[in-house]
């Protein structure tokens, strides 16, 4: 970040701190451990990267997953999505200092994370995905009950925490206006996911192009059109509300069946997977060359779409302002947290961390504070 | 006669969390830890924003070229008594990544290591354990 004074005047983005050879490591495996591996790329997504690479193999080889599969993926992906907005919204929170929300936000998402144990055995990295269908049954009978007392409770919370967002003179003061990315912005950076919607472009991949038990039961996307932080939060709080809604309808629309399908050999073919993952449009594409080893798979997260839409959102802005508007596009922290602020007119590092960047972030919160 | 700083340290343990090339599990599950339902600020555990107040070091992730001489120069910034904690399969082993070009790591090839934390991720439970196991070589 370049500085005058307060003011950012220029970003430039650099990244690569979490690089870890995925691509590399995937042309090395058989496209059934590959599932294993991309769920690695991101512990917070790590239902919808499996889900899109199974995808772009399924394209490959012509292989429809059965029903009950693509409705479990619809539940599992529907669940994660839940999670990752509420952490999400507790991160952003923590960012403007206003720990006891974000410690409210944490504690809905905790039963969330007991869903997951219960369905898939793991807390994080759920492993349901593998070509050609699921590998894990949900119990509908057994669990539904379970599913649907924790879903009430979210939802409920979550309902409660939106109106303590909207009414907060503190939210309003540090979100409302902060951060905005306007429409033609937002078409010419080519965003993805909420940060899109929340600049008034209504595309979804589960609505524009619709996977797994998406075009059964349904989605209705939510979309604001300030652009700014404020309304990029309302629309992951109200995709909260949305994704419960949809689960509870999966639920009870799951169709019997096998859980995977067939697979023919390997043929000489590639394939396009794609998927909403909780930030946005995510694509796996991949090669195959007639063996069990993919010749090329490439993957798009979502943030790398969403990264270089910061320098119009960050221009103009004040420093203490900068850990909000990065939040807020959601990006994978990992790879986004370190930048160094540089005054403009001589170039020199001014040395601020990303802990005392947040530390100004939450200075500023106490000062609209007291002036209130 | 007590040393009362040594005995202070074991009170109240601050954590520093360095990630150096993980998938963000072990970390929320970190933050996790911190959040209601596991509550360790209670036991007065607390994340700190910088290693020169930290006790103990938590890395996550597999340790790759970039973050390596990172982690380094954050251990050497620490003061003394430290521990260190590897939390999570890639930081203990390398994990899904051993074979990876740009892998540097496991941690313990960058920096001693007191605890190690294995699972993918582990439970909350596990890291309390982890710190717990790390109080008692501080």
């Amino acid at each position: 970040m370049f500085v005058e004074g307060e003011r950012i005047v220029d970003v430039k983005i650099r990244i690569g701190y979490n690089h870890r050879g995925i691509e590399y490591l995937s042309q090395r495996r058989t496209i059934h451990q590959i599932p294993m591996l991309v769920e690695r790329i991101c512990g917070i997504c790590s239902h919808t990267h499996p889900l899109c690479y199974c995808q772009a193999v399924e394209e490959a080889m012509g292989v429809e997953p059965p029903d009950r599969a693509r409705y479990i993926r619809t539940i599992i992906a529907e669940l994660e999505r839940i999670h990752s907005h509420l952490l999400w919204a507790g991160v952003a929170l923590h960012l403007i200092g206003y720990d006891s929300l974000f410690m409210y936000f944490w504690r809905y998402r905790e039963p969330i994370c007991m869903l997951f144990e219960l369905l898939t055995g793991n807390r994080q990295s759920y492993a349901v995905n593998c070509v050609g269908g699921v590998r894990r049954d949900i119990d509908v009978p057994r669990h539904r009950d379970r599913v649907m007392r924790t879903l009430k409770e979210v939802g409920d919370g979550v309902r409660r925490l939106e109106g303590m967002l909207l009414e907060d003179p503190l939210v309003k003061a540090r979100l409302v206006g902060v951060g905005v990315l306007t429409r033609d912005d937002a078409r010419r950076y080519c965003v993805v996911g909420p940060t899109a919607r929340g600049s008034g472009i209504p595309i979804d991949v589960r609505v524009c192009e619709p996977y797994a038990a998406y075009a059964e039961v349904g989605v209705d996307i939510k979309v604001f059109s300030e652009g700014d932080v404020m309304a990029k939060t309302l629309v992951r709080v109200q995709e909260v509300v949305e994704s419960i809604e949809i689960v509870e309808r999966a639920l009870d629309a799951m169709p019997g069946g096998p859980l995977r399908a067939e697979l023919p050999e390997p043929p000489v073919s590639e394939g396009i997977g794609k998927t909403e993952a909780p930030r946005g449009e995510n694509i796996h594409y991949v090669r195959l060359n007639g063996t069990v080893v993919p010749e090329r798979h490439k993957v798009r997260a979502p943030t790398y779409a969403n990264i270089p839409s910061l320098v119009p959102q960050l221009l103009g802005e004040t420093i203490a302002d900068a850990p909000i508007v990065i939040g807020s596009i959601d990006p994978c922290l990992s790879c986004t947290d370190r930048l160094s602020v540089v005054d403009a007119e001589t170039g020199k590092p001014l040395g601020i961390t990303y802990e005392k960047l947040v530390h100004m972030s939450r200075k500023k919160s106490r000062r609209v504070l007291r002036s209130a | 006669m007590v040393n009362v700083g040594r005995w202070s340290l074991k009170k109240s343990p601050w954590l520093f969390h360095f990630n150096s090339g993980s998938c963000n599990n072990c970390d929320i599950e970190l933050i996790d830890a911190l959040t209601p339902r596991y509550d360790v600020e209670r036991f007065g555990i607390l994340l700190q924003g910088s290693p020169r107040h930290a006790d103990i070091l938590v890395v996550t992730g597999m340790v790759n070229h970039q973050t390596a001489p990172r982690l380094k120069r954050i251990y050497e910034q620490m003061p003394n008594p430290k521990a260190v904690i590897a939390l999570g399969t890639c930081a203990t082993s390398g994990g899904i990544f051993a074979d990876s070009y740009h892998i540097a790591g496991p941690v313990d090839r960058i920096i001693p290591v007191d605890v190690y934390v294995p699972g993918c991720p582990p439970r909350p439970e596990a890291i309390i354990e982890g710190v717990i196991k790390a109080l008692a070589k501080l």
